[in-house]
């Protein structure tokens, strides 16, 4: 693009393309950490134009081979850090392996950001109103990081802190997402409550559970748009566990989400109502749920 | 069998044809000319530093180290600019007793709003001045903020403008027949008070401007994405002390305005200014945040209302207060009270009753200015009477529909005065309604509503009448004072090859005005559409006029274009008596042809004329003078305003545990009178009702109590998407205009006008079996919640 265009207004920064993990986290470093990976940009591009964020150096890290690709690992399937999130939509992989992922796939923004936008990407900004993050907690998915001292996975669990802050150290990278392999008696499902069609959710939720016939084994709830950070409904879960998805039970679930969730204050969706919001949407997902989803 | 012939089936009959827009092609191979792609040799670029605090004083500002940077040409503050450009008022002489402070391009010594432009610097690219920025320090010292309008009601409150007697900025009252007579013997009385957030327009290409000033000539030069030229090229040189004639101001395409480019901008002035400092071309394109808290808003209105009726459902009276605020200043030069005008003057307007008062009250506070917007004041006069209308309905068990066609004014008898003073030549609510009602399928809805009811799933239907007001006199402005005209001009001319340009002042915005002009003068003339070129929206090329607003574009500018024509008709008729030796009434033009009148045998092309009067005016005989071009000009007389009418419907589902309103199908039948080309008129329909549907549900400029703007991005600002709008169903009655030879009315603000209404009512109608009901626009899932008491 022209510099000269009236469009370009982010303060000057220089321009790194990295062709490996160790040549991005150099140019981390050498920077004094005065550095943004970009690889999607759907969050960073505009935080630069409105001059709130202001690097020295972007790392280009859309060209780092290691950093791409789905495939089987054991009991995992790993999702390359690159994967945009158009590829949820697309590949075999994901719809056998991680269908909770694709279920969501459709609610993320719009077709032209979802061409872009990219899993690791998504993680590592930890938005609260986005649908990944929330959904690698539901997957007890494992993130692997690379930084100066190595490479680490942090379970999901314990990766989204608060507001925009993850387990990830200023210069880290996430290089890929574990997920573990969805089973057959499995079962998920997926919703938001949102004004408009892609917009940022007034309330999303996703859930992966496993059923020992028609009892709920085990069930992971993760809730978005609720909190400062993605949330799992864990009272809710344990009104779940063990008992099968009647009336009673749907019920006992959404009144233990008000242990669960902590709705800050907005002045155009109180607390109140976004919890509200959250019982319905519960209720309602695990209507489909007991449905067989 | 063959239908019968009709005026279309003549050639070149181009009036109520379905024509395509010629520039659309242009348009959609990204060929259009938008002023935020222009480039000019050795032009600069402008950011303005802006206001964080909704008020306070200006103790100083420091820009040295911005105009040490490299790359800045020039850092101006207020008091740079106020040395040549004069202030400006935003007012106007027929709003008896309207005050409002006087505005310059950047502010001396106080800001009124968060996001007011305080700064200017100009650079070498917008990234550097926008550099340039960061590095000027100004210091404020907070003054008390008027934010809420009770607060600025406040006797001894905070004032916006410290020195005045209070925050009014304007009051009027219509007190028409006996209306506590009515009051007190009416059989029923149902009370409202309705809320209307603000919103704004949102167009896709942000206001743009590049003013190119040659100090050698003397001469202005403005490139502007606006809709009125002439008004801009009178207010630069009126300003900046240049003559007329020097200064030029040309619109080529918009990337939408919906009203809100017609308006004196701080920052467009500055450019302006900026360029003169200079000697250089200053290009200024707002980026979304800075249209979001410095393009005008709209509405923003607080209306208490009370309707009086019988025991039978006649409507005996009305009797309304609105409030309205609209930021720290009136908007020059057409102010901020016509939106509060028009609500008071059309609340009622389709019915019968005499008995009405109104007061308005216009309030100033710390927020940017509120004006004039697609369908200026229609959705809240209409919203207030539609939903007193219903409102009367369910207490005297009538159908929506019935008590409608009970209190509209019958079709037969206009002309008619409203009790506010408007005067309606001819509307048609009564065939409206009757047509909306097969329309609809209304009998079929309400079955259908009732039948899921039983299965706890709430749909709602809604209607709502309404009368637009288009084809505006000098009533609107001009009585005021404004040097806004209400006449468009027109040029036509046949060229040396026997086709036709025709400059004309009103301008394309992307409606198709420079299409239905084609259409107009082929018809008229008699040649085929591609035969005739439109040109608008240059200063100093284009006639003036009053150009693009309160749908006038086809009433007047459309008449304009149709008498011109038929004089350059007249004019080539003659020429061609002269040569084929016959009478000019004998003959006539037919597709490019000179044809007998009576018998349509061709004659003589007519570029054959052209040729003959252009090349060889020696073979025609001694004294002849060819006039292959005529100007033209035309006024409305008569009636002031060219009313329209219509009637909207729609039907609705609310999920009543999310308080989510899916919108499932919307209805119009709309009189414009004479329909130039029906596709186009349905568009504009279809663009209107949508822009009304995001008033209803979605669009809201949220402040903080500090007076910021909270939701000032398209993530945070909900406009309405492909996927949430519904199937939008058209029809059609036509009752022409007799003050124009042409017929026409206006349809641009038709959609905008009664759409809102109709949702309200429709989702008022869906809780209905709650008991609950929504009294504030927008109507958000927060709002529906809260009146089912759901947390």
């Amino acid at each position: 693009m022209d510099f000269e265009e009236t469009a370009v207004k982010a303060r000057a920064f220089s321009y790194f393309r990295a062709a490996t993990i160790d040549q991005a986290l150099d140019a981390h470093a050498r920077a004094g950490d005065d550095a943004r990976f970009i690889a999607g940009g759907q969050s960073l591009v505009p935080a630069l134009s409105l001059r709130l964020q202001a690097p020295r150096l972007l790392i280009d890290i859309t060209h780092i081979a290691e950093l791409r690709g789905i495939g089987r690992e054991g009991a995992y399937l790993r999702i390359g850090a690159l994967t945009r999130h158009c590829e949820m939509l697309t590949e075999p992989l994901i719809a056998e392996f991680a269908p909770l992922l694709h279920a969501a796939a459709p609610f993320v923004a719009h077709p032209a950001i979802r061409n872009r936008g990219t899993f690791g990407g998504s993680v590592a900004l930890a938005d609260p109103a986005s649908e990944f993050p929330a959904m690698t907690l539901a997957l007890d998915a494992e993130i692997e990081i690379a930084g100066a001292s190595g490479r680490r996975r942090v379970r999901a669990d314990e990766f989204f802190i608060d507001l925009f802050e993850t387990a990830l150290q200023p210069g880290e990278l996430i290089t890929a997402i574990y997920v573990p392999l969805f089973k057959a008696d499995q079962r998920f499902v997926f919703d938001e409550l949102a004004r408009r069609r892609g917009d940022y959710a007034l309330v999303g939720c996703g859930m992966l559970a496993t059923f020992a016939s028609d009892r709920i084994d085990d069930i992971r709830i993760s809730f978005f748009s609720v909190g400062n950070r993605p949330t799992r409904a864990k009272a809710a879960e344990a009104a779940l566990i063990g008992f099968g998805l009647d009336a009673e039970h749907i019920a006992a679930a959404q009144a233990a989400l008000a242990g669960d969730l902590a709705p800050p204050e907005n002045d155009e969706v109180p607390p109140a109502m976004r919890l509200h919001l959250a019982r319905v949407l519960l209720g309602r997902l695990l209507g489909r749920l007991g449905e067989g989803a | 069998m063959t239908a019968p012939l009709t005026s279309l089936d003549r050639p070149n009959s181009y009036i109520g044809r379905s024509l395509p827009r010629p520039n659309a092609k242009r348009l959609l191979a990204g060929r259009g000319r938008y002023v935020s792609d222009l480039r000019l040799p050795r032009m600069l670029y402008a950011a303005f530093l802006r206001s964080p605090h909704a008020h306070a004083k200006i103790v100083s500002i420091r820009t040295d180290e911005a105009r040490a940077l490299e790359g800045v040409h020039l850092v101006a503050t207020g008091a740079d600019l106020a040395k040549i450009c004069t202030p400006w008022t935003g007012t106007l002489d027929h709003f008896k007793g309207m005050t409002s402070a006087p505005q310059l391009p950047l502010p001396l010594d106080r800001v009124v709003w968060a996001g007011q432009a305080v700064v200017a610097v100009v650079a070498e690219n917008r990234a550097t001045a926008e550099d340039a920025l960061e590095l000027i320090e100004v210091d404020y010292e907070d003054l008390p903020i008027v934010v809420d309008i009770d607060v600025a009601r406040e006797a001894g409150g905070p004032l916006v403008n410290p020195g005045t007697a209070s925050n009014i900025c304007f009051r009027s009252q219509i007190d028409s027949g006996k209306v506590d007579d009515a009051f007190a013997h009416a059989a029923h009385v149902v009370e409202e008070e309705i809320t209307f957030g603000r919103h704004t327009a949102v167009t896709l290409e942000p206001r743009a401007i590049v003013a190119d000033y040659d100090p050698a000539a003397g001469m202005l030069t403005v490139h502007h994405g606006t809709q009125t030229p002439y008004q801009f090229q009178d207010l630069y040189s009126r300003h900046y002390g240049i003559p007329e004639a020097r200064v030029r101001v040309i619109a080529t395409d918009i990337g939408g305005s919906f009203g809100m480019k017609l308006h004196v901008y701080h920052e467009d002035m500055a450019v302006v200014g900026l360029s003169i400092l200079l000697g250089r071309p200053v290009k200024y394109v707002a980026d979304r945040i800075e249209s979001f808290v410095s393009d005008i808003h709209a509405r923003d209105h607080r209306v208490r209302a009370r309707m009086a009726l019988d025991a039978k459902g006649e409507i005996l009276a009305m009797d309304v207060l609105d409030l309205t605020a609209i930021g720290a200043f009136s908007t020059y030069p057409r102010t901020s009270v016509v939106e509060g005008n028009q609500v008071i003057r059309l609340i009622g307007a389709p019915y019968r009753f005499r008995n009405y008062r109104a007061t308005l009250e216009v309030i100033f506070q710390n927020k940017v200015q509120t004006s004039q917007y697609r369908a200026v004041g229609h959705p809240i006069a209409c919203a207030v009477t539609e939903r007193m209308v219903d409102m009367a309905a369910v207490k005297l068990g009538l159908d929506p529909f019935a008590i409608r066609a009970q209190n509209v004014i019958p079709d037969d008898a206009y002309p008619q005065t409203s009790p506010t003073g408007y005067r309606f030549e001819a509307l048609s609510h009564q065939a409206c309604l009757k047509r909306l009602h097969e329309l609809m399928n209304y009998e079929g809805l309400r079955a259908e509503q009732a039948e899921l009811r039983k299965r706890g799933i709430y749909r709602g239907i809604g209607i709502a009448t309404f009368v637009e007001i288009t084809n505006p006199s000098p009533a609107f402005y001009g009585v005021g004072g404004a040097r806004i005209s209400s006449q468009d001009g027109a040029i036509v001319s046949l060229t040396p090859s026997g086709e036709v340009r025709c400059l004309i002042s009103v301008t394309e915005q992307g409606q198709g005005t420079e299409a239905i002009i084609s259409q107009i003068v082929a018809d008229q003339l008699g040649l085929a559409q591609e035969h005739v070129k439109v040109i608008t929206g240059d200063t100093e090329v284009t006639p003036h006029g009053g150009a693009t607003w309160a749908c006038r574009g086809a009433g007047i500018g459309g008449e304009t274009a149709l008498q011109a024509a038929r004089a350059l008709k007249r004019n080539i008729l003659e020429i061609a008596a002269l040569i084929l030796q016959e009478q000019p009434s004998a003959l006539d033009i037919v597709d490019g042809d000179v044809v007998d009148a009576g018998t349509r045998n061709q004659r003589m092309p007519i570029a054959e004329i052209a040729r003959i009067a252009y090349f060889r005016s020696d073979t025609l005989p001694p004294g002849t003078q060819a006039q292959l071009t005529v100007s033209h000009h035309f006024a409305p007389q008569g009636y002031p305003f060219a009313f329209t009418n219509g009637v909207q419907g729609c039907s609705l589902e609310v999920d009543v545990d999310t308080g989510l309103i899916k919108l499932l199908k919307h209805f119009i039948v709309e009189d414009c009178g004479r329909v130039i080309n029906p596709m186009l008129v349905d568009e504009q329909l279809r663009g209107g009702i949508v822009q009304g549907l995001g008033a209803a549900l979605l669009e809201e400029c949220r402040y903080s109590e500090t007076g910021q703007l909270v939701n000032g991005s398209l993530a945070d600002y909900l406009v309405p998407m492909p996927m949430e709008m519904p199937d939008i169903v058209i029809a059609h009655v036509e009752t022409p205009t007799a003050d124009t030879e042409l017929g026409a009315k206006g349809v641009g603000e038709a959609g905008t006008a009664a759409a809102s209404a109709c949702v309200l009512n429709a989702v008022n109608d869906a809780l209905a079996p709650f008991g609950a009901a929504v009294n504030s626009i927008p109507i958000t899932p927060t709002k529906v919640l809260k009146a089912l008491k759901r947390f």
